[in-house]
C-alpha cells in the first residue's frame, strides 16, 4: 500500500465518454453515479419546498403562501425526501458502488436489473414531479384515507403511481444485494469477515423485498377506491379508514429502518477507519441490524395510539416499540466503545460520524417518549414527532450519507475533496440542524400540531429559532454541492487508500477499473484488521492530529 | 388565551386531571434521556481527546468485545424501558375508560368545524364550555375525513373517525380558556379547524347553560321528535301485546342483547348507530331482518339525537354505559339479507 504516484490508468470513468455508454451501462459504479444525480436532484427539490415551509412559519399568520399551497409544499417535501431521497440514497449510491467492491466481485449479480431499477426510479420520480408541476398533491406523504381516497381534489393518483413504480426499483435493488452477497463473495470472505456495511445492506434488502409490496398494495387499493368507487377505506362506502393506516405503516415504519440501517453501515465503516480499530462487538453490531429488521415489522401500530385502534393492541405495540430501541442502543454503545484505546483522526467523514452518534442518540431516545402510551397521546401529530423523525432521518441518514459521500469520494472520483471547507460545512450542518429541530421538541410538547401553516402567536419565538437554524443548515448543504463539483477538476489526485482503511474497495486504484480488480482478491484475514498503532508507515497521513470535535 | 405571547413556557398549563401524570412521566423520560445523552457525549469527548492520533495514551490490548459489558448495556436499558412501558400503559388505561356519571357532550366534526351538543340543548360551534371539576364524557364522530380532538392543556387527544363513535373523557382542574386543535391533517383549512375550550366555575357553567350557545330543545326531545317523524314506533312499539315486528326499545340501552346467531352484544352507542344505519348487520334473536336502512336519511347529529332519546328510555343507572375503550365496531356477525 504505497501512495501511488498518480498515473493515468484505465478506469470506469474514462472507459468511454458517450451518453450511450452511461445510459446503457451495466457497470454498478456508473449506475451508482446515475443514482447520485437522481437523488441529488430530488434532494434539491425537497429542500426548496422545505425552505418555503420554514419561511412561511416565521410568522403566525398565513402570509407568504396560502393554505392550499402550504399543504402541497409539505407534501412535496415529504414525498420527495422520503421516497426519492432518504429510502434510496445510501443503498443506491453508496451500496451500488461499494457492495461489489467490498465483496471482491466484478459487479452485482444482475447488472441489467440494476440498470432497469434506475430507470424505474427515474420514471417514478418523473411521474411524481409531473404531478407536482401539474397542480400538486395535498395529502401529506402519509396519504391518509378517506381524505386521499375520496376528498382530495389534487393529483393523488399521479403521485401514488410514481411511488408505486419507484417501489419496484427498491425491490429489485434489494433482491440484487441479497443475491450478490450470497453468491459473489471473494474466496475466503466468510460471512463473519464481511464489512458491517454489507451486513446492514443485507438486512435492509430483506426489508425492501418484504415490505415494499405491502405499500404497493395499499396504493393500489386507494386507486381502486378513488377511480372506481370500490369501498375499501371510506366508511360511507362500507370501508374502514384504519385499514389504510395499518397497511401504510406496515411498510412505512420498516421504511424508517430502510433509511437508517444503511446509515448504520456507513457509520460503522467511518468509526472503524478513523479510529483504526476493529468495531467493538462486531457480531453484536451485525446481528443488531437483523434484530432491527425483524422487530421493525412488528411496531407499526405505534403510529396509531390515538387513532381508535384497540387499547390492548396499543399496549402490545408500545411494548414491541421499546424492544426495537434495544438493538439501536447496542450500536450506539458499541461505536462509542470503539473509540476506547483508538487512534482517532478528524477528517470530515469522522466529524459527520461523531455528529451522527449525537443526533441519532437524541432521535432514538425521543422515540421512547413516543412509544410511551400516555406521553404519545399528548405529543402525537405535534412538532415533537416532527423533531423526532428529523433527528433520525436527517440527523441520522443525511449525516451518514454526507459522511459516506466524503469518505468514498476519492474512490468514486479519483479526487480528494477540500478538507478545510468540508470540515467547516460539517460543523455548520451540525449546528444548523440542532438549531432547526431542537426547538421543535419544545414546540411539540407545548401543543403545536404539525401541518399547521397558521398558528397561535405564542409559538412564534420557537418557530423563528427553527427557521433561523434551517437557513444555517441550507448553507451547510450548499457548500458540499459546490466544493465537491469543484474537486472534480481541481481536487488533488486520490491515492488508492487515502484514509488507511482495510476492506477490499481500498485495494484497487481510485477510481477503480471497470472490472474492479485486475485479479480476484483472496481474503485471508478478519475484517478491520488494522495494523497496530505506531506503524505509521501504513498511514499516508500528511495530517497532524486535530484535537477539535 | 391562557398564556400570553410574552411569557415563555416549556410546558402547557396543567388543566385536567391527566396533565400532572403525563408531565411527571415526561420529566422522567427527560431525566433518563439526558443521562444517556450526556454519558455518551462525555465518553466520546473524553476518548476523542485522549486517543487522538499521535497522543501518548496507553493503547495496549484494546478489547474487541466484552460479553458482560454488552449484556449490561442490553439489560439496563431494557429494564428502564419496562418502567416507561408500565407507567405509560397505566396512564393510558385511565384515559381509555370513562368513569361512570358526569356530563355527556356529543361532538360532530366536519371540514372544518367542531359542533358540540350539550344534553341541556345548548349547541355550539368551535367553542366548548365545560364545568370545572366534573367528569366530561364526549362521544365524537366525523362526517367526512379523520379529524383529531386535541386540547394540549388537558393532555388529551383522540382521532375522530367517520362512521364510528369514539369516546374521550377528561376532568378539568383549572378554570380558563384553552386551545382546541384538530391534530389530524384534514385538508385545506386544517390549521383553522380549532377553537377554544372554556373551563368555567360550576355556577358560571349553569349560568352559561341558561343562555349560552344556540339553545334548542334537548337532544332527547329532538330525538323523540325524529323518532316519531320516522315512524320508528310502527314496528318497535306494539303496546307489549307481542305483535312487535321489531325488538322493543325500552331499557335497551346498556343491556345485553342476544343475537340470532347465538352471540350477545352490549347495546352501546355504536351498536345503536349500526342498527339504524345497517340493520342487517346484527339481527336480534327472534326477529326477521326486515328493517330498512336509514343510511343517508339521518345525519350524524340526528343519529346522536335518536340515541339520546333511546338512552332516556333506559334506566338511569345505565346511562353511563359499560363502554370499554372505543373499540372498533366488530365485523357483522350475521350476513342478513337486506329487505
Amino acid at each position: 500500500m504505497t501512495p501511488n504516484a498518480p498515473r493515468p490508468h484505465r478506469n470506469y470513468l474514462n472507459a468511454a465518454y458517450t451518453f450511450r455508454s452511461w445510459l446503457l451501462t451495466r457497470d454498478h459504479k456508473r449506475i451508482a453515479i446515475l443514482y447520485l444525480f437522481g437523488v441529488t436532484g430530488f434532494f434539491v427539490i425537497g429542500g426548496i419546498a422545505a425552505t418555503i415551509v420554514r419561511l412561511e412559519l416565521m410568522t403566525p399568520a398565513g402570509d407568504l403562501v396560502q393554505s392550499e399551497t402550504y399543504n402541497k409544499l409539505f407534501t412535496i417535501h415529504g414525498v420527495t425526501m422520503v421516497f426519492f431521497f432518504l429510502i434510496p440514497a445510501i443503498p443506491t449510491v453508496l451500496g451500488n458502488f461499494l457492495i461489489p467492491l467490498m465483496l471482491g466481485a466484478r459487479d452485482l449479480a444482475f447488472p441489467r436489473i440494476n440498470l432497469f431499477s434506475w430507470y424505474l426510479f427515474m420514471v417514478g420520480g418523473t411521474f411524481t414531479l409531473w404531478a407536482t408541476l401539474a397542480g400538486g398533491v395535498d395529502t401529506g406523504w402519509t396519504f391518509y384515507t378517506p381524505y386521499s381516497s375520496t376528498y382530495s381534489n389534487t393529483y393523488v393518483m399521479a403521485t401514488a403511481v410514481g411511488i408505486f413504480i419507484t417501489g419496484f426499483s427498491s425491490i429489485l435493488t434489494g433482491l440484487n444485494f441479497i443475491v450478490t452477497t450470497h453468491t459473489m463473495r471473494a474466496p475466503g470472505l466468510t460471512w463473519f469477515r464481511l464489512p458491517l456495511f454489507v451486513w446492514s445492506h443485507y438486512a435492509v434488502s430483506l426489508i425492501m423485498v418484504l415490505g415494499t409490496p405491502v405499500v404497493a398494495i395499499a396504493i393500489l387499493l386507494v386507486g381502486l377506491e378513488r377511480l372506481f368507487g370500490i369501498g375499501i377505506f371510506d366508511p360511507s362506502m362500507g370501508g374502514d379508514p384504519l385499514l389504510f393506516q395499518h397497511l401504510f405503516w406496515f411498510y412505512s415504519h420498516p421504511a424508517v429502518y430502510i433509511m437508517v440501517l444503511p446509515a448504520f453501515g456507513v457509520i460503522s465503516e467511518l468509526i472503524a477507519c478513523f479510529s483504526q480499530r476493529r468495531p467493538f462487538g462486531y457480531a453484536f453490531i451485525g446481528f443488531s441490524s437483523f434484530a432491527i429488521a425483524v422487530l421493525g415489522f412488528l411496531v407499526w401500530g405505534h403510529h396509531m395510539f390515538v387513532s381508535g385502534q384497540s387499547v390492548y393492541a396499543g399496549m402490545v405495540f408500545s411494548m414491541l416499540s421499546f424492544l426495537v430501541a434495544i438493538p439501536s442502543s447496542i450500536k450506539v454503545f458499541n461505536w462509542t466503545a470503539t473509540l476506547h484505546k483508538a487512534s482517532i483522526s478528524y477528517h470530515t467523514p469522522m466529524l459527520y460520524a461523531l455528529g451522527f452518534i449525537g443526533l441519532f442518540t437524541i432521535g432514538g431516545l425521543t422515540g421512547l417518549f413516543l412509544a410511551t402510551l400516555a406521553v404519545d397521546v399528548h405529543v402525537h401529530d405535534t412538532y415533537f414527532v416532527v423533531a423526532h423523525f428529523h433527528y433520525i432521518m436527517v440527523g441520522g441518514t443525511v449525516m451518514a450519507y454526507l459522511g459516506g459521500i466524503h469518505f468514498w469520494w476519492p474512490k468514486m472520483t479519483g479526487r480528494m475533496y477540500p478538507e478545510g471547507w468540508a470540515r467547516f460545512s460539517a460543523i455548520l450542518v451540525f449546528v444548523g440542524f440542532n438549531l432547526t429541530f431542537f426547538p421543535q421538541f419544545v414546540l411539540g410538547y407545548l401543543g403545536m400540531p404539525r401541518r399547521y401553516h397558521v398558528y397561535p402567536a405564542e409559538f412564534q419565538v420557537l418557530n423563528v429559532m427553527s427557521s433561523a437554524g434551517a437557513s444555517i443548515l441550507a448553507v451547510g448543504y450548499f457548500f458540499p454541492l459546490t466544493y465537491l463539483i469543484w474537486s472534480l477538476c481541481y481536487g488533488p489526485k486520490a491515492p488508492p487508500n487515502p484514509f488507511g482503511h482495510t476492506g477490499l474497495e481500498w485495494q484497487t486504484p481510485s477510481p477503480p477499473p471497470t472490472e474492479n480488480f485486475s485479479e480476484t482478491p483472496v481474503v485471508s484475514e478478519e475484517a478491520y484488521n488494522f495494523p497496530p498503532e505506531d506503524t505509521e508507515q501504513n498511514l499516508e497521513q500528511e495530517e497532524t492530529p486535530v484535537g477539535t470535535v | 388565551m391562557a398564556d400570553g405571547p410574552s411569557e415563555f413556557r416549556w410546558m402547557p398549563e396543567q388543566a385536567s386531571s391527566f396533565a400532572r401524570e403525563t408531565d411527571a412521566l415526561y420529566l422522567f423520560l427527560i431525566g433518563v434521556s439526558s443521562f444517556f445523552t450526556i454519558a455518551i457525549a462525555a465518553a466520546i469527548v473524553y476518548f476523542a481527546i485522549k486517543y487522538r492520533r499521535g497522543s501518548a495514551a496507553d493503547r495496549s490490548h484494546p478489547p474487541t468485545h466484552l460479553f458482560y459489558l454488552e449484556l449490561t448495556w442490553i439489560l439496563v436499558p431494557f429494564a428502564l424501558t419496562l418502567v416507561m412501558f408500565v407507567w405509560g400503559a397505566k396512564a393510558y388505561f385511565e384515559q381509555a375508560w370513562p368513569p361512570k356519571g358526569g356530563i355527556e357532550i356529543s361532538c360532530v366534526a366536519r371540514q372544518w368545524m367542531w359542533k358540540f351538543q350539550h344534553p341541556e340543548g345548548n349547541a355550539e360551534i368551535d367553542d366548548l364550555h365545560v364545568p370545572l371539576g366534573e367528569n366530561v364524557r364526549m362521544t365524537l364522530i366525523s362526517e367526512d375525513v379523520i379529524h383529531s380532538f386535541y386540547v394540549p392543556e388537558f393532555r388529551v387527544k383522540h382521532d375522530v373517525l367517520p362512521g364510528r363513535y369514539v369516546t374521550v373523557w377528561f376532568r378539568p382542574t383549572k378554570a380558563g380558556q384553552y386551545h382546541l386543535f384538530c391534530a389530524e391533517y384534514c385538508g385545506a383549512k386544517h390549521s383553522a379547524m380549532g377553537g377554544v375550550v372554556h373551563v368555567l366555575e360550576p355556577s358560571q357553567y349553569q349560568l352559561w347553560l341558561s343562555g349560552g350557545g344556540e339553545t334548542n330543545v334537548s337532544p332527547q326531545v329532538a330525538g323523540q321528535q325524529l323518532f316519531e317523524q320516522l315512524r320508528c314506533g310502527t314496528c318497535h312499539e306494539g303496546g307489549g301485546s307481542g305483535v312487535n315486528r321489531g325488538p322493543p326499545l325500552e331499557n335497551l340501552f346498556g343491556s345485553t342483547v342476544r343475537l340470532q346467531n347465538g352471540t350477545t352484544v352490549v347495546a352501546d352507542e355504536s351498536y345503536l348507530r349500526e342498527s339504524i344505519m345497517r340493520p342487517a348487520a346484527k339481527i336480534v334473536a327472534g326477529y326477521q331482518p326486515i328493517m330498512p336502512s336509514f343510511e343517508g336519511q339521518i345525519g350524524e347529529e340526528g343519529l346522536l339525537q335518536l340515541i339520546a332519546h333511546l338512552k332516556s328510555r333506559a334506566a338511569p343507572d345505565r346511562n353511563a354505559p359499560p363502554t370499554g375503550p372505543s373499540q372498533p365496531a366488530s365485523p357483522p356477525l350475521e350476513k342478513g339479507q337486506q329487505p
